[in-house]
């Protein structure tokens, strides 16, 4: 089932038109339907730039799905190559997709990156009633028989959520990842209700995704993949020191196209760490359950390049990618 | 009284003038938005959300006027269906089969008031079902694994010969077309395309709505022109418009029935409004046999899909509320306003924000009354349609598909395939092959196979999977029976008729 959306920029343009007399407004493209964490991005990010006055008319807000954010990105590198009032959702999704070469021939520097002001932890979770009791265990579970478990998550086979515990496997020494069982559903709650129900043995997702379920004792988490234990969920031990040397995170941030002036991608840059160093960002991300994570301008296009060629490769290893 | 006492709570929170008035103006919209070719019920919702970000409402407010939007559209669906024989909106497709003949027998009034009476009955079993049961009921999802899913859409579509009463091979013909319609896109077990030819625009599949309008409204175009404008099959005769106490009074069980399943199915996430009008439009059909005439034009015909896919919509905002899964594309929506408002569905929702949640249902028990006090004076408007000429409503209603279809995804292939989609609706129309089964097709096929797909990987290819639970072998027998009986029964129930002509 799919959103539609165009109309809702339609409507707004022509009310924010109507209410301020034709100003140019920024726009932000969320590469999805409404209620994913792009479309969270554009809607937070885009209310706090107004809020906190970075940005003196109210962003709009335009739903772009398909092909996995493939239709936005192509948009902007075809169409809005040096348009400077547009700026676009990304996450990990966008750079596991572009190393995978899902955006049909778009490569990475296609646009420019501004920053990430914030992350989705990735989770590793069983059912309350499960047997395995920390992450080792199901680590060597899946040693001794690959075939005992079955992980869920919303992302199709190849995407984030799948490579998250294959990067684990791998650092516990397990070289064999295909044979590891995964099937992607219909987002992190969908993969929550299969491993519940006993269909799946753990469910490989983000924090936010889990958050609900966490309170109502239906899902234990068995390991948290960041460099620290996340602020508010401190009984959740990180797979590092379990003994597994893995963080994946889905960072929520921008980019921006590729022919601006360096002067309007800076611009960009400071709105979105003022963003960042918000009071209103802050409880945002407490209320969704992202962690801190800040990297902007310059130092965030180094990172993006190093995940690209980090996921490119290990998916050549697991057969996504020729 | 637990519940008494939250309700009080949600109607203190809901019931202002103000929290009314919105109440109405977007039962209202919503009711225009669902008969609008194109435009459904999540598009009404989509399009609503800036605006009340816009009015600056608060939560409560926003929420009001959001599920009034959502229930009118489910409402106004059904309007275009009878009408004009073009489904409104997804779930109002099963609508049209016996919508549209009953109002081609000149009682489009009594079909639009009966609808109305059943989209009433059907909300507000919904809508008392989730207040008395969702968190119960939320468990069910977790009974759901890729097994049972497959055997439920197998069901559907091992129902599926029955519906078009005069040829069965080519209902299955066009439900094949529909499943092979189904597999463009991004393969989700592989993450590789197929059948896209590297088309950006097709990596998501084809939307089912650009196939209703291209099948439905374009295809009709097709054959006005061809008519030279005269003779078209659109405009029916007018008649007196009542309340029909006799066919309401008749099809009350029918109601009872259809509201029961259509809320099953729109409990269990992903399977929606249209699979439950469509399972309480066969569980109708079946029930009542070759003698009930089901898609001759028959109130039953009526009642069953609007109270089924009215009561699929309470259901949907089961998973939604409790679980955080939306269980249809409207309900998607939903969630993004109340993630925007900060208020995260999930398990705890209905003990942490009692307020909102039973400020929901208060509100969903408004816009309820409010639809059935407004849509049954309104009928008679509806009707005064039928009197425009057919060579002004047809351009109109191909303008307003075109808008709707755009407003998908804001690109022209879509416009594009809608009309390659109305070429392919005036061949099949011309070769007699119905099209609703290839809809269903669309609708239904990818997901059945996703299902099929996640169980062979989960179970290592081993068949013996999908009938490894009692829900799921139930649904296997269901689906066998549902496909063999006909065969068998149509020998017992009716002679064959004899060949005088």
């Amino acid at each position: 089932m799919t959103q539609r959306f165009f109309k809702a920029l339609m409507t707004s343009a022509v009310l924010s038109a109507g209410l301020a007399g034709g100003a140019y407004a920024a726009e932000c493209i969320a590469p999805a339907n409404p209620g994913g964490g792009w479309d969270f991005t554009c809607r937070q990010i885009g209310k706090i730039m107004y809020d906190i006055g970075a940005v003196d008319q109210p962003v709009q807000v335009t739903n772009m799905p398909g092909a996995g954010g493939g239709l936005a990105y192509n948009h902007v590198v075809s169409e809005r190559a040096d348009d400077s009032d547009v700026v676009i959702a990304a996450s990990s999704a966008t750079t596991t997709r572009l190393a995978q070469n899902a955006y049909a021939g778009m490569t990475a520097d296609q646009v420019r990156f501004v920053g990430a002001i914030g992350a989705d932890p990735g989770v590793i979770a069983v059912a309350a009633d499960s047997d395995y009791q920390s992450l080792g265990d199901l680590v060597e579970a899946i040693k001794a028989d690959p075939g005992s478990v079955a992980f869920a998550g919303g992302s199709a086979v190849g995407g984030f959520d799948h490579l998250k515990p294959l990067m684990i496997l791998k650092e516990a020494g397990f070289t064999d990842i295909t044979s590891v069982k995964y099937i992607g559903v219909d987002g992190g709650a969908d993969a929550i209700t299969q491993t519940v129900g006993g269909f799946t043995q753990a469910m490989t997702g983000d924090m936010s995704e889990i958050v609900s379920f966490l309170a109502n004792g239906d899902i234990r988490v068995i390991a948290v993949l960041t460099e620290e234990r996340v602020p508010g969920f401190d009984d959740i031990p990180t797979a590092k020191e379990q003994g597994f040397d893995v963080v994946a995170v889905n960072w929520r941030g921008l980019y921006v196209p590729k022919d601006i002036s360096d002067a309007k991608f800076d611009e960009w840059a400071g709105k979105l760490q003022q963003v960042a160093d918000s009071d209103e960002w802050a409880q945002a991300m407490a209320d969704n359950g992202l962690a801190p994570f800040t990297k902007v301008g310059g130092d965030f296009q180094a990172y993006v390049d190093g995940l690209v060629a980090e996921i490119n490769a290990m998916s050549k290893e697991l057969g996504v990618l020729q | 009284m637990d519940i008494l006492a939250n309700l009080a709570l949600g109607f203190s929170v809901a019931l202002s003038p103000f929290t009314l008035f919105l109440a109405v103006c977007g039962c209202f919209l919503g009711t225009i938005i669902g008969a609008l070719p194109g435009l459904g019920p999540s598009n009404g919702v989509a399009i609503l959300i800036p605006i009340t970000f816009t009015l600056g409402l608060d939560a409560t407010s926003a929420l009001v006027l959001m599920t009034s939007v959502y229930y009118g559209a489910m409402y106004g669906g059904r309007i275009s269906s009878i009408l004009l024989n073009i489904p409104g909106d997804e779930p109002a497709l099963m609508t049209t089969l016996d919508g549209y003949p009953m109002a081609k027998q000149g009682r489009a009034g009594d079909a639009l008031v009966l609808s109305g009476v059943a989209s009433f009955v059907g909300a507000l079993l919904a809508t008392v079902g989730l207040m008395l049961l969702a968190p119960t009921l939320a468990r069910v999802a977790f009974f759901f694994g890729p097994a049972e899913y497959f055997a439920l859409y197998l069901l559907a579509f091992c129902t599926l010969g029955g519906m078009a009463s005069n040829n069965q091979a080519k209902a299955a013909l066009a439900a094949c077309m529909g499943l092979g319609i189904a597999m463009i896109g991004v393969d989700s077990s592989s993450g590789l395309p197929r059948l896209t030819g590297g088309n950006l625009h097709l990596f998501d599949g084809i939307d089912f709505l650009v196939a209703i309008v291209g099948l439905f409204a374009i295809a009709e175009v097709f054959f006005f022109i061809e008519s030279h404008g005269k003779g078209s099959s659109i405009g029916v005769k007018l008649d007196k418009v009542r309340i029909p106490w006799k066919d309401i009074m008749a099809t009350k069980w029918t109601m009872l029935r259809a509201s029961g399943v259509g809320f099953i199915a729109g409990i269990l996430p992903g399977a929606g409004a249209s699979l439950g009008s469509f399972l309480a439009y066969m569980t109708e059909k079946s029930i009542a046999g070759e003698k009930g005439g089901f898609g001759t034009g028959v109130p039953k015909g009526v009642a069953a899909p609007e109270a089924g896919n009215n009561s699929a919509a309470g259901g949907a905002l089961v998973p939604m509320l409790t679980l955080g899964v939306p269980g249809s594309g409207t309900t998607a929506v939903l969630l993004a306003l109340l993630m925007t408002l900060n208020i995260t569905p999930g398990p705890t929702l209905f003990t942490e924000k009692a307020d909102v949640v039973w400020g929901l249902i208060a509100s969903l028990l408004i816009a309820n009354v409010v639809l059935l006090l407004m849509n049954v004076p309104m009928v008679k408007i509806f009707v005064k349609i039928l009197s425009v000429p057919a060579w002004v409503l047809l351009p109109g209603v191909t303008m307003i598909s075109f808008v709707g279809i755009y407003s998908l995804s804001g690109s022209y292939f879509d416009l594009l395939l809608m009309v390659g989609f109305g070429v392919l609706g005036y061949i099949l129309r011309k070769l007699d092959v119905p099209t609703v089964p290839v809809i269903l097709g669309i609708l239904l096929g990818g997901k059945m196979e996703d299902a099929l797909r996640r169980a062979m990987t989960l179970s290592d290819g081993d068949p013996i999977y999908l009938f490894s639970s009692p829900i799921a072998i139930g649904l296997w027998v269901a689906a066998i029976a549902g496909f063999v009986a006909p065969m068998f029964l149509r020998g017992v129930l009716k002679k064959p008729p004899a060949v005088t002509d």
